[in-house]
């Protein structure tokens, strides 16, 4: 009961009478064509730069490895949204669950970022080399997962696992867009729970494969949820931004309200706090333990210039925040939020970083050319896909029975 | 006892108690008292009415400050006493690791900041609420049973300086009371 009376049948004819495509002509029309521009200019230039320089090589593929997990951990973010939305019912959420999905329908494009990486797999991982694994009994023990076919074959699998779930929770929701059915919304809450199964399944073992295995030696088996943490606030930060440069682009200013952005912005304070309880956790236990087999992660990282850059992670990607995030009044305020999501994106960026370049430059802390190439890139090529998916349908599931339900929440 | 006794007005007089015969009318009538600038009064309802605050016109609450500073002081605790003890009262070696351990005394540090901010969010909203009450002048008032059941009330105390029996009255019977009544403190 809520004190002004309302109709909730009026807002979602008045919405389906609207326009709430992107007008032709709007300037974020243009973002796919952008997009193609930046990822063929950052991963032409990479390729160019790299492969003509044997001793540069190595750098390319580990410098497009990070650009290209930073885009897929943000798609994968947007799976996970979209599929925890239908599983809880969610009603506050549809006017933004529609920016998760473009999210995730860039997963079946960003396979295309890791079929190159598959020729620098023997630069990247240690383990995909026989003579190396021949003297090393751990890495002997470990070939029946770790050897190249199969880690190829899993890749494939994730990405077939990601890509089918995003385009068939994408269809449904589009095609509920012209039919309104309430049975599709049932369809996609029954298929949400094996969705969010398949999901962790994929992801803690695509982390395994492309980031953990970089240092075959070492193991942490929180290590999917550690980055699936850092996934999550990837997305509810980028979500944020989006929301947020909609209103300001003359986009949905009158669906998106300062109660969705509180409610983002609370996600994003959870999975802050979230990501540091994970990470704080792996670091604990490796540290208690002090056994040799698992320090040697955290000994390079806490050593050099590598040193600085875990403790910017600790305070920038939480302790900063954490207490920024706390007020009420700040997640309800746009510049407030947009700050504190792209600082956290920044952040995310650093996370991935700091998890793969110590492999590489174990002395210290090494930006190069080649980082930027591969992040423009990798950029590019998740917003011309996002930019396409944008143009294809309506900014908000308009189809959606708990659509007006959205457009009035309020918190309490 | 002095806590389980409310806060009342020094006069023999509580105030006036005014019925209300939906959660829409009491919504409006809180939005014409608190147009009228009355301070010291307040509304009953058997459910949470979304929105009441606005039409009442209250202020944030202080909850969140109360339960920010006692996890804040939980987490000083925590740490506070686990590196006093390791480092300063008894100082030992424990696997090799230094006196001042800060990492192993997260968990606890963390605990106590958990809480303490519950802590202060449940006895900071009793201590504003001024709970547990005994007993309260609006209990002698048959009627205001119903503010548990089917009754929307609005309750205006006679220490307000706007207070006035015959014209507050007449404002809560303008504003749309099926019934208003004085209470006796």
């Amino acid at each position: 009961m809520s004190g002004p009376s309302h109709d909730p049948a009026v807002p979602a004819a008045e919405l389906r009478a609207s326009a709430l495509w992107l007008p032709a002509g709007h300037p974020w029309r243009r973002l796919p064509g952008i997009g193609l521009a930046m990822a063929a200019a950052g991963l032409g230039g990479s390729l160019a730069f790299g492969l003509a320089d044997p001793a540069a090589r190595t750098q390319l593929w580990h410098s497009w490895l990070v650009g290209a997990l930073f885009v897929l951990s943000v798609a994968l973010g947007g799976l996970f949204f979209v599929l925890l939305q239908h599983a809880t019912q969610a009603g506050w959420s549809v006017v933004v669950r529609r920016l998760a999905e473009h999210a995730m329908a860039t997963l079946p494009f960003l396979a295309l970022l890791f079929v190159p990486l598959l020729f620098g797999l023997g630069d990247l991982f240690h383990w995909s080399h026989a003579d190396a694994v021949a003297g090393d009994p751990l890495l002997t023990h470990k070939r029946p997962y770790l050897n190249v076919p199969f880690f190829v074959l899993r890749t494939a699998a994730y990405f077939a696992v990601w890509s089918a779930l995003a385009i068939w929770f994408g269809r449904q929701s589009r095609l509920q867009d012209r039919s309104g059915e309430h049975e599709t919304t049932r369809r996609l809450r029954r298929a949400s729970a094996p969705g969010l199964l398949l999901f962790a399944l994929t992801v803690t073992f695509a982390a395994f494969d492309w980031l953990m295995s970089l240092d075959p030696h070492w193991y942490s088996t929180i290590f999917g949820v550690y980055f699936f943490s850092g996934s999550t606030v990837g997305i509810l930060a980028f979500l944020s931004l989006v929301a947020i440069a909609a209103r300001r682009a003359g986009l949905l200013s009158e669906v998106i309200s300062a109660e969705h952005l509180h409610d983002l912005g609370k996600l994003l304070f959870a999975f802050v706090a979230f990501w540091a309880y994970i990470g704080f956790s792996q670091f604990f236990l490796v540290w208690y333990g002090n056994l040799p087999e698992e320090t040697g992660f955290f000994a390079v990282r806490l050593s050099g210039s590598w040193r600085a850059a875990s403790i910017l992670l600790a305070v920038g990607h939480f302790v900063v925040p954490f207490f920024f995030l706390l007020p009420r009044t700040i997640k309800r305020h746009e510049g407030a939020l947009a700050a504190a999501s792209g600082w956290l994106l920044l952040m995310h960026l650093l996370d991935l970083h700091w998890l793969v370049m110590p492999n590489l430059h174990a002395a210290g802390i090494s930006l190069g050319l080649l980082d930027g190439a591969a992040l423009i890139g990798s950029v590019g090529a998740f917003l011309a896909a996002f930019g396409w998916s944008l143009r294809r349908s309506a900014l908000v599931p308009i189809g959606d029975p708990r659509l007006p339900e959205s457009l009035l929440f309020e918190n309490p | 006892m002095a806590l389980l006794r409310p806060r009342l007005p020094p006069s023999e007089r509580f105030g006036a108690l005014a019925e209300f015969a939906t959660p829409a009318a009491l919504y409006r009538a809180c939005e014409g008292v608190r147009d009228a600038g009355y301070t010291r009064w307040d509304a009953h309802a058997p459910f949470p009415v979304h929105g009441l605050d606005r039409a009442m016109g209250l202020r944030a609450s202080r909850l969140p400050w109360i339960s920010l500073v006692l996890a804040l002081g939980g987490a000083a605790t925590g740490m506070g006493l686990q590196g006093w003890v390791s480092a300063i009262a008894y100082p030992l070696v424990i696997s090799g690791k230094p006196y001042f351990s800060w990492p192993a005394f997260v968990p606890v540090t963390f605990e106590l900041a958990v809480l303490g901010g519950a802590l202060g969010a449940v006895f900071g909203m009793l201590a504003l609420n001024q709970l547990p009450t005994l007993y309260h002048p609006l209990f002698g008032s048959a009627r205001f049973e119903r503010a548990s059941d089917d009754g929307f009330f609005i309750s205006i105390e006679s220490w307000d300086p706007r207070f006035d029996a015959e014209r507050t009255v007449e404002l809560l019977r303008r504003l749309g009371a099926t019934e208003v009544e004085l209470v006796a403190s």
